[in-house]
C-alpha cells in the first residue's frame, strides 16, 4: 500500500478527543437512564453504606473501642475513614457482574459496529459507577456523623474521597476485565468475593493490625486497601498521610496503567 | 458450485466483495472459501440452514469478528485494514434484537445517532422522524422490554437506518416472528430498499428470499453452493408450484394431462396426488399461473380451490445438491405441504 493512502485510512478513522467525549457522553446517559427504569438497581448503594456502618459500629464498636483505649466514639472515628476504602472495592465489583450482563446483550454487537472508540463503552461504565460510589460514600458518612463521627477537617474529606474514588476507578478496571474475560456474572461475582474477603479484612479498614499474627501483618502492610484506609484516616482525623497516600496513588495509577488497555483491548477484540 | 448466472459487471458496481472469506472455530469451518458479490443498490439473499455459516459471514462484514484467510470489502473499505472507515458506511439488524432493552425506544435511536456523531437536534429529530416512520411514535417512551417481537425488529430496522448506511445488514430479519408480524417486517424492509440502499439478507426461508431478494447466494457447510438471479435460480429448483384441487376428484388425471399436453410450464410435468385429490403444477412465472387458469377454465371443470406454494428450503437444498439442508431447521413458515419431487 502507498504512503498516500496509509494517510488518508489514518486521517479518516482517527476518532478526536471531542468524538470520545461525546461518544461517552451518550453512553453515560444510556447508564444513567437505566437506573431511572430500575431504580432497584441503586439498592446496594443505597443501603450496604447503612448497614455496614451501623453493624461494624455496634457490633464490634464496643470490644475494639476498648482496646483502642477509648469506646464505641473511639472506634467511630477508626472504621468510617477505613469504611471509605471499602466503598470502592464494593462498587468496584458490581461494575464487573453489571458489565458482564451488559455484554452479553444483543447492544454490544451494534456498539462495536459504531464508529466509535471501543474504550468509550468502558469509560462510560466507570462514570457511572464513580457517582454511584460517591453516593454509597456520602449515605455513609452521614449515617457515620449519625452514630457520632466529628467531620473535622472538611478540607481532608475530600481529600479522603477523591483518593478513594482514585482507587475505586483503578480497582473497576481490574473488574471490568474480569467482566470481559469471564463468561458469567455469577463467575464475576464469585471470583470477585473470593479476592474481595481477604482484602478487606486482611486489611487495617475495620481494625488496628498491630495485635494481628505477624504472617497477616505482613500482608496487611502491602494490601493497597491498607494504605488507602490510613491515607484516608490520616485525612479525616488527623495523623500520619504522606506515605500512605503516595502508596495508595501509586497503586491507582499502577493498577489503571496496566489493567486499563487490557480492559479496552479484551473488549475489543472479544467475539 | 453452480454458478447459474454470470453477471459481468459484479466487480464494477459491487458494494460488498467477498474472496475466500475462511473462519474456522477449532474443528468447525463456519466459513470454507466464500466467495460473493453483492451489486450497489441491490438485495442479495444468503439462504442456508442454521449453522451455514450465514451469522459468521455478517460478524466479519460488521467487523465483530475477523477472518482466518481471504479478503472482504464493503463500499470499498476493507473489513480488516479499515474497520473504522467500514463502520461509518454499515447498518447492521441482528437476528437478536440488537437495542438496549432497559432504554424507552426514542432514548435508544437518540443515543445511536449521537454515537454516530450526529449533532443533538439532528440525532433529536432523526429519532422522531424514524420512530414516526417505523410506526412507533406511541410507544416512544416506553422501555424496549415492554415491545411486542415485531416492535423491536421494527425499532432494530429504525437503529440501523440512524446513520443512513449505504449497506444494510439484515441477519434473518423475521426469524421467531408470527406471519403476520413478519409480513410487517418484509413491508418496511422493501421500503428501505426502496431508497437506494444495499441489502445484504440471510434468510433460513425460501419466501422471504423471494419476498425481498433480486439475487440470491445458497450456502451450506460454510461453501456457496449456488448463487445467481433469484429467477434463475427459482428455474432451477423448480420456483412456485400451483395446486389445484378439482370439485370432482376423477378429474385429476384428465386435467393433468390435458396440462401436460399443452406444454405452459415447459419444465418438469403436473403432479398427481390423488391422496389429496390435488394437482402440483409448476410454473416460473405469473403469465404461466394465468395461462394455466386459463386452460383449467376452458375445460369447464369446477374448482374447490387453487394456491400457489414455494419450495422449501429443504426442497432447494435437495433439488441443488441432491441432500437434505445440513442441519435441522425451524419450521419453514410457508404452508405444510408434502414431498414432491420438483
Amino acid at each position: 500500500m502507498s504512503a498516500i493512502s496509509t494517510e488518508i485510512i489514518k486521517g479518516d478513522a482517527r476518532i478526536s478527543p471531542r468524538a470520545h467525549a461525546r461518544h461517552t457522553g451518550a453512553l453515560i446517559r444510556r447508564n444513567l437512564l437505566w437506573i431511572r427504569q430500575d431504580p432497584e438497581s441503586m439498592f446496594d448503594a443505597i443501603l450496604m453504606p447503612i448497614v455496614f456502618t451501623l453493624l461494624f459500629v455496634y457490633v464490634f464498636g464496643g470490644s475494639i473501642g476498648q482496646a483502642l483505649g477509648g469506646g464505641q466514639d473511639d472506634y467511630v472515628q477508626y472504621v468510617v475513614p477505613g469504611m471509605m476504602a471499602m466503598m470502592g472495592m464494593s462498587m468496584a465489583m458490581s461494575v464487573g457482574t453489571g458489565f458482564n450482563t451488559d455484554f452479553n446483550s444483543g447492544v454490544m454487537d451494534r456498539f462495536r459496529s459504531l464508529p466509535i472508540g471501543r474504550g468509550s463503552v468502558l469509560f462510560a461504565k466507570i462514570a457511572v459507577e464513580l457517582l454511584r460510589m460517591l453516593l454509597a460514600t456520602t449515605i455513609m458518612l452521614v449515617v457515620g456523623v449519625l452514630v457520632g463521627f466529628d467531620i473535622t477537617n472538611w478540607g481532608g474529606l475530600l481529600a479522603a474521597v477523591a483518593l478513594a474514588a482514585l482507587f475505586g476507578s483503578a480497582l473497576m478496571w481490574v473488574f471490568l476485565t474480569l467482566g470481559v474475560v469471564l463468561k458469567t456474572p455469577q463467575s464475576v461475582q464469585g471470583l470477585g468475593f473470593l479476592v474481595l474477603m481477604p482484602l478487606q479484612f486482611g486489611s487495617s479498614i475495620f481494625a488496628p493490625t498491630e495485635s494481628m499474627p505477624g504472617w497477616l501483618q505482613s500482608f496487611t502492610d502491602v494490601n493497597p486497601l491498607s494504605s488507602l484506609a490510613d491515607a484516608a484516616r490520616g485525612l479525616m482525623v488527623g495523623g500520619p498521610v504522606t506515605q500512605d497516600l503516595w502508596v495508595t496513588v501509586a497503586w491507582s495509577v499502577g493498577l489503571t496503567a496496566v489493567m486499563a488497555p487490557i480492559a479496552i483491548h479484551k473488549f475489543r477484540t472479544k467475539t | 458450485m453452480t454458478r447459474i448466472d454470470n453477471n459481468p459487471n459484479a466487480r464494477a458496481g459491487s458494494a460488498v466483495t467477498v474472496r475466500g472469506l475462511v473462519k474456522h472455530y477449532g474443528e468447525t469451518k463456519a466459513l470454507d472459501g466464500v466467495d460473493l458479490d453483492v451489486r450497489e443498490g441491490s438485495v442479495m439473499g444468503v439462504l442456508g440452514p442454521n449453522g451455514a455459516g450465514k451469522t459468521t459471514l455478517v460478524r466479519i462484514l460488521s467487523t465483530l469478528i475477523q477472518p482466518d484467510a481471504g479478503q472482504a470489502t464493503v463500499a470499498g473499505y476493507d473489513v480488516v485494514r479499515q474497520p473504522r472507515q467500514l463502520r461509518r458506511v454499515i447498518g447492521l439488524t441482528g437476528q437478536y434484537a440488537s437495542v438496549d432493552e432497559k432504554l424507552p425506544g426514542w432514548e435508544n435511536l437518540y443515543m445511536i445517532g449521537r454515537l454516530l456523531d450526529l449533532p443533538r437536534k439532528e440525532a433529536r429529530s432523526r429519532a422522531d422522524e424514524l420512530l414516526e416512520r417505523f410506526s412507533l411514535t406511541e410507544a416512544a417512551k416506553r422501555p424496549v422490554n415492554t415491545y411486542s417481537g415485531g416492535m423491536r425488529r421494527r425499532l432494530d430496522l429504525a437503529a440501523s437506518m440512524m446513520g443512513q448506511p449505504t449497506v444494510l445488514y439484515l441477519d434473518e430479519p423475521t426469524t421467531g416472528l408470527d406471519p403476520r408480524t413478519r409480513n410487517e417486517v418484509w413491508a418496511e424492509i422493501k421500503r428501505m430498499v426502496g431508497d437506494g440502499v444495499t441489502v445484504l439478507l440471510t434468510t433460513q426461508y425460501m419466501e422471504e428470499a423471494e419476498q425481498l431478494a433480486s439475487e440470491l447466494t445458497v450456502v451450506d457447510h460454510g461453501k456457496v453452493i449456488a448463487n445467481g438471479a433469484i429467477d434463475a435460480l427459482k428455474a432451477k429448483v423448480g420456483g412456485r408450484s400451483l395446486r389445484i384441487r378439482p370439485a370432482d376428484p376423477i378429474e385429476l388425471r384428465p386435467l393433468a394431462g390435458a396440462l401436460d399436453e399443452l406444454g405452459i410450464t415447459g419444465l418438469a410435468s403436473t403432479t398427481v396426488d390423488s391422496a389429496n385429490g390435488t394437482l402440483l403444477v409448476p410454473i416460473l412465472s405469473d403469465e404461466q399461473l394465468t395461462a394455466v387458469v386459463g386452460a383449467v377454465t376452458a375445460r369447464g371443470i369446477t374448482i374447490a380451490s387453487i394456491t400457489t406454494e414455494l419450495p422449501s428450503l429443504d426442497e432447494v437444498f435437495l433439488s441443488l445438491t441432491g441432500h437434505r439442508a445440513s442441519a435441522p431447521q425451524d419450521a419453514v413458515p410457508t404452508d405444510a405441504r408434502e414431498e414432491v419431487s420438483v
